[in-house]
């Protein structure tokens, strides 16, 4: 490493040193599905058993019924799912182009449904919104996330990264103190993941239901008693895109099963 | 109606122990749970899940609050005759959900 | 920043977290006005399906992991040896809890149709505990095994 520096010369090697630094080594990224118990493993690999595969199905029927005053269906514009959807959302979240806005996979749909069905938008945390999410999420499950994190996704990117070195709340705690600092090490009776997001939404537990992520980071916040931010709050949206970046490489699980 | 997913191989041989496995979306609300003002959420849970299999019943079972929500089940049968499995889950406020699946014994 | 400047919405947050506190959708572990149910209790709920019967360990086998990850949601196996022919088979298999608020938690109807006696399902459990299940054969008799299970609390105890 130090010979090839010195053959690149001066600060363009130092500067690629600094680059490898700042990234998450690989070993160090542990998906929540490796600390879960042989059994609850075994739930998320089992299609049968995955209770969050009620939701992939209630999305798949959602992708083809119509709606709105166009009475249009997912599948009416962009066919069959497993074709077309493939891929999609290891670039999620992503700038929407047209107005600049970093939309997620939830955000993206209710546009669609507002912009081209002419329907109104699903509520966040509603069945319908979480069957669609985990329905085109699970189109790509297996495949590595690979979010855009330069050009327009630059700033966004910075805000998350802030927000995840941030401390907050009464316990005055930072994301990166559990989530790279103490990753594997128990937390009362939970395992601390790298909070890579990659199985989401998710069957959680303790929700008894499957989940956003957004929720999910409520739920954080809560835990270290700061203020939540609300359900596709710019905020949430940002530091998505930070984990999405940190999980690059790393295949998505949608549907997860988490405690 | 309640979101189910059923898992059963579509074609078995005659005598062949197959194994059959379900999910139904309900919360199975225990009625012990309180919300955030403090008051009870009322019971709602499902009480019933029968299977018959060409007209006859294969597998019941009768649910308590101490099932989980989203109740999977896995059991087995016997194939003997190509015919409709069919599956109803009844709750306690007499809502019923049927799903048929047609099963194809050689 | 974001929801900070809307300060009635943050207010309500606030407020609702401090009522939370006191009356969060509690989970299983934490029941403080439920009743819950005693050993005795569990006594009475197996006495009221076996009758005057002698329960007898052994023929079941109870798969339950010793360390339940959530009281949610504890997955459990049941299979009990029999050959599921009419004249010997497994009629019902009886699941009971001793601190779950109720003793009855599942229950199980076979017959010769089964082919095996083997069924898979999810319970829920309040608290660290002992589970029973009893088989109930086509000759009368009852055969039972019992499993202990630690459940654990989550990490934040949040619910959100």
């Amino acid at each position: 490493m130090r010979r090839s520096a010195a053959r690149l010369g001066g600060l363009a090697g130092v500067a690629a040193l600094f680059a490898l630094a700042a990234s998450a080594p690989a070993q160090q990224r542990t998906s929540a599905r490796e600390l879960l118990s042989p059994e609850l493993r075994a739930m998320q690999d089992d299609d049968a058993r995955n209770p969050g595969m009620l939701w992939v199905e209630q999305g798949a029927k959602l992708w083809q019924t119509p709606d709105g005053a166009a009475a249009k269906s997912c599948a009416g514009c962009h066919g069959d799912a497993a074709a077309s959807m493939t891929g999609v959302a290891t670039r999620y979240p992503a700038v929407d182009r047209a107005s600049g806005a970093l939309l997620n996979l939830e955000l993206r749909i209710n546009r669609c449904r507002t912009e081209h069905m002419r329907a109104p938008p699903f509520d966040y945390e509603s069945d319908a919104l979480l069957g669609l999410t985990s329905f085109l999420a699970h189109q790509s499950r297996g495949l590595p996330m690979s979010v855009a994190t330069d050009g327009p996704a630059a700033p966004f990117l910075a805000q998350g990264k802030a927000l995840y070195l941030e401390r907050q709340g009464q316990l005055n705690v930072a994301c990166f103190q559990c989530h790279d600092d103490n990753v594997g090490k128990r937390l009362r009776g939970d395992r601390i993941s790298s909070g890579l997001a990659t199985g989401y939404p998710a069957y959680r537990l303790d929700w008894q239901r499957s989940g956003s992520l957004h929720r999910r980071l409520r739920a954080c916040q809560l835990g270290v008693r700061a203020h939540q931010f609300e359900l596709g709050a710019p905020e949430y949206l940002a530091l998505e895109l930070y984990l999405a970046a940190r999980a690059e490489g790393l295949p998505i699980e949608t549907p997860g099963v988490r405690k | 109606m309640a979101q189910t997913r059923i898992v059963l191989p579509k074609t078995a041989k005659k005598g062949e122990i197959i194994e059959i496995k379900s999910l139904i979306q309900h919360a199975m609300e225990t009625g012990h749970r309180r919300d955030n003002m403090g008051l009870a959420i009322p019971r709602h849970i499902i009480k019933s899940y029968r299977v018959t299999y060409a007209g006859e019943e294969v597998f019941r079972a009768e649910l308590f609050p101490g099932v989980a929500a989203n109740p999977y089940f896995s059991f087995t049968t016997v194939a003997t005759v190509s015919g409709d499995v069919v599956f109803t889950w009844e709750d306690d406020r007499g809502t019923v959900v049927t799903e048929t699946v047609r099963l194809t014994v050689t | 920043m974001g929801a900070r400047s809307d300060h009635a919405r943050v207010d309500i947050a606030r407020r609702r977290l401090l009522v939370g506190a006191g009356g969060l959708v509690l989970g299983p572990c934490l029941l403080p006005l439920a009743a819950t149910a005693t050993p005795e209790a569990m006594d009475a709920a197996v006495r009221q399906v076996v009758g005057t019967g002698m329960v007898r360990p052994g023929r079941v086998k109870l798969e339950i992991p010793e360390l339940a990850e959530n009281g949610f949601s504890v997955p459990m196996t049941i299979s009990v040896e029999s050959p599921m022919i009419a004249a010997d088979h497994v009629r019902t298999i009886y699941v009971f809890s001793e601190k779950n608020p109720l003793p009855n938690v599942v229950r199980f109807h076979l017959g010769p149709r089964a082919g095996r006696a083997r069924v898979q399902t999810s319970i829920r459990l309040a608290d660290t505990q002992r589970i029973t299940a009893i088989a109930a054969m086509s000759d009368q008799s009852l055969w039972s095994a019992t499993a202990d299970v630690i459940v654990t609390l989550s990490a934040c105890l949040e619910t959100g």
